[in-house]
Parts: structure tokens; C-alpha cells; sequence
């Protein structure tokens, strides 16, 4: 029963950072593209990136939820 | 329900397990070598058909890479590594959406209850096969620094003895910077580490959590439900290859930049 109440806790905590900083990033991109509309092109690149990379903090809260979960 | 590790299915010799995302692999390189052998066999300046789709693809491929790195002749060193990663990873992540992977299996029993072993499972949601290529791509690129830089420029980006001997010269402020420059370029050791493990926890816990979420979906609700969450998969596959590939780019090429001497 702990098990579960830790692994639930461990992605639902660990999943609040990223998704703030995903919704950062997003909207740093929509306000540059409103200002140049034209640089849209530009942006998703380096946008996806950052998102990746903000993600990926989230998926090692998941990994962690998955090990307590699966394996210990 | 869902193993984290893949579970093998036979045993070659009596002792080497095969487990079901060395099937998926095996199967991932039969394809890009039929791939391979036929544009070889084909290829020409003016392509058509099939071959004209693989030529679009390179040459995509190197204009994306080439706006990374800037410079198209390093490019061109770094480029097959790179691409190989990148089209083998998303090939990987959408064998993962076909019918048939995931389902097909052998039913066995796991101490009192019998669960389905499935004989297909995307080669890129086994944390194995993950870290072999994270610990692959990062030695790569230390290679590839080795080989531009030689081997003292490439590792007083680590160990900068030769900053601190310099210093000397300048005077005792510019020795106390050379110093934290020189801690500095420990930690850069263990930052190493940790790109090897980020790569892999990423691209593994993304393909992962995706093929846990449809198989709950598919047993939700097995038809027209399941279609956005497939969507989301393929979506998820595409970004995980560019970022898995442009990230090797991105040490590749910094491996390989000398270092830039601060002090005017």
C-alpha cells in the first residue's frame, strides 16, 4: 500500500516542474511569434528542443515511479 | 501486465538469452540493410521512385545538421553517425505502433498467475539497448575530439594543467582563475556521466511510457479510442530521434571546438 501511495506521488510531484516549464517555454515561443510572425519557421526548432529537454525531467520522476513500482 | 525489462524468449546454446526487443532489432537492421543494398545497387544522379525519397531524406537530413553545426566539411564527418542514429531510433519507435507488437505472444506462468509474454517489443523501450547507444554516441564524441584536437588540447579540457602554467605569466589573480578553471574541468567529468544517463532515461522512459499507455488503451477500449494516443506515439517517436541525434551532434561539435582562451 505504501508502495502505491509512493510510486502515484513520485510522477505527481515530479510531473509539476515540468509542466510549468513546458508551459514557460511554450509561451515564450507564442509571444516571439506574435511580435515576428515571420520567424515561426525559426523557432519551432530550438522550441521542441527546449521542451524535450524540460520533458525529460519528468520522465525520470516516471522512471523512479516505474522502479518502485515494477522492481522494488 | 508491463515488464520493465524485456523478457527473452528462447535461449541460443542453452545459456545466451534472446529477448523479445533483440528480436525487434534484428529486424530494424534486416530492413536498413535491404535498404542500403538496393539504393548501392540503384543509385544514380538522376533518382526516381523509392530512391528519389531516399535521396530527399539525406539531403534534409544534412541541411538540418549542417545549420547546426556551420561548418559543412565537419558536418560531413559527423553526419553518418548522426543520421544512422536518428532514422534507426525512428524507425524503432514506430515498429512500435504496428499491429502485432505487443500482442503476439506466448502465454507463461510467472509464479501463480499467467501472463503474455509478447515475442515483439520496440527495441528503443529496453533501457539495453538505450544505454549502449548513449554510452556510444558520448564516446563518439570524445573520439572525434580526440582525433580534431589531439589528445593535449582535448585534455586540458578536463585536467587544464596547461591553464595554470600560463597563468603564471600574468599575475596572481589570473593563477586563482586558472585554479577554478581547473575545478571547474573535474566537474566536467562527471557532467559526462550525466549526459550518458539523461540520453538514455530520456528515449527509454518516453517509449516506454508510450507503449505501457497504449497497451492500457488497447485494453480500454480496442477501437476507435486508441487513435490519438496513437497519434501522440508517432509525434513522440519523431521528436525523441531529433533530439537523441541532434544532441549527439551538438557534443560531437563541441568536442571538437578548441578551446576558447578567455583572458584578453
Amino acid at each position: 500500500m505504501l508502495k502505491l501511495l509512493a510510486s502515484a506521488l513520485a510522477i505527481a510531484i515530479g510531473g509539476i516542474g515540468p509542466a510549468l516549464a513546458i508551459g514557460l517555454i511554450g509561451s515564450k515561443a507564442m509571444e516571439g511569434i506574435g511580435r515576428n510572425p515571420e520567424a515561426a519557421g525559426k523557432l519551432l526548432v530550438p522550441m521542441l528542443l527546449g521542451m524535450a529537454f524540460a520533458e525529460a525531467i519528468a520522465i525520470y520522476a516516471l522512471v523512479v515511479a516505474l522502479i518502485i513500482q515494477f522492481v522494488l | 501486465m508491463i515488464s520493465v525489462a524485456a523478457e527473452p524468449i528462447f535461449y541460443i546454446a542453452g545459456w545466451l538469452p534472446v529477448t523479445n526487443s533483440m528480436i525487434n532489432a534484428w529486424i530494424g537492421i534486416a530492413v536498413f540493410l535491404i535498404v542500403g543494398l538496393i539504393v548501392r545497387k540503384r543509385a544514380s544522379l538522376a533518382p526516381r521512385g523509392f530512391l528519389n525519397l531516399v535521396d530527399y531524406t539525406i539531403e534534409m537530413l544534412l541541411i538540418k545538421a549542417e545549420e547546426i553545426v556551420g561548418d559543412r566539411e565537419r558536418t560531413r564527418k559527423f553526419f553518418p553517425i548522426c543520421a544512422s542514429l536518428f532514422l534507426f531510433i525512428l524507425l524503432s519507435n514506430w515498429m512500435g505502433l504496428l499491429p502485432g507488437i505487443g500482442s503476439i505472444g506466448i502465454w507463461e506462468m510467472e509464479g501463480t498467475e499467467r501472463i503474455l509474454v509478447p515475442i515483439f517489443r520496440p527495441v528503443t523501450s529496453d533501457l539495453n539497448f538505450t544505454l549502449a547507444i548513449a554510452i556510444f554516441s558520448v564516446v563518439a564524441a570524445h573520439i572525434f575530439g580526440m582525433i580534431s584536437l589531439g589528445f593535449v588540447a582535448y585534455a586540458s579540457k578536463f585536467v587544464n594543467f596547461r591553464g595554470i602554467w600560463r597563468a603564471f605569466k600574468h599575475g596572481p589573480m589570473a593563477v586563482v582563475v586558472a585554479l577554478v578553471e581547473f575545478c571547474v574541468g573535474l566537474l566536467e567529468i562527471i557532467s559526462e556521466f550525466a549526459k550518458v544517463l539523461s540520453l538514455s532515461l530520456r528515449l527509454f522512459g518516453n517509449i516506454f511510457a508510450g507503449e505501457v499507455l497504449l497497451t492500457v488503451m488497447y485494453s480500454l477500449v480496442s477501437f476507435v479510442v486508441p487513435l490519438p494516443f496513437m497519434f501522440l506515439e508517432l509525434l513522440v517517436g519523431v521528436i525523441q530521434a531529433t533530439v537523441f541525434a541532434m544532441l549527439t551532434l551538438v557534443f560531437m561539435k563541441s568536442m571538437s571546438d578548441s578551446h576558447v582562451e578567455e583572458h584578453s
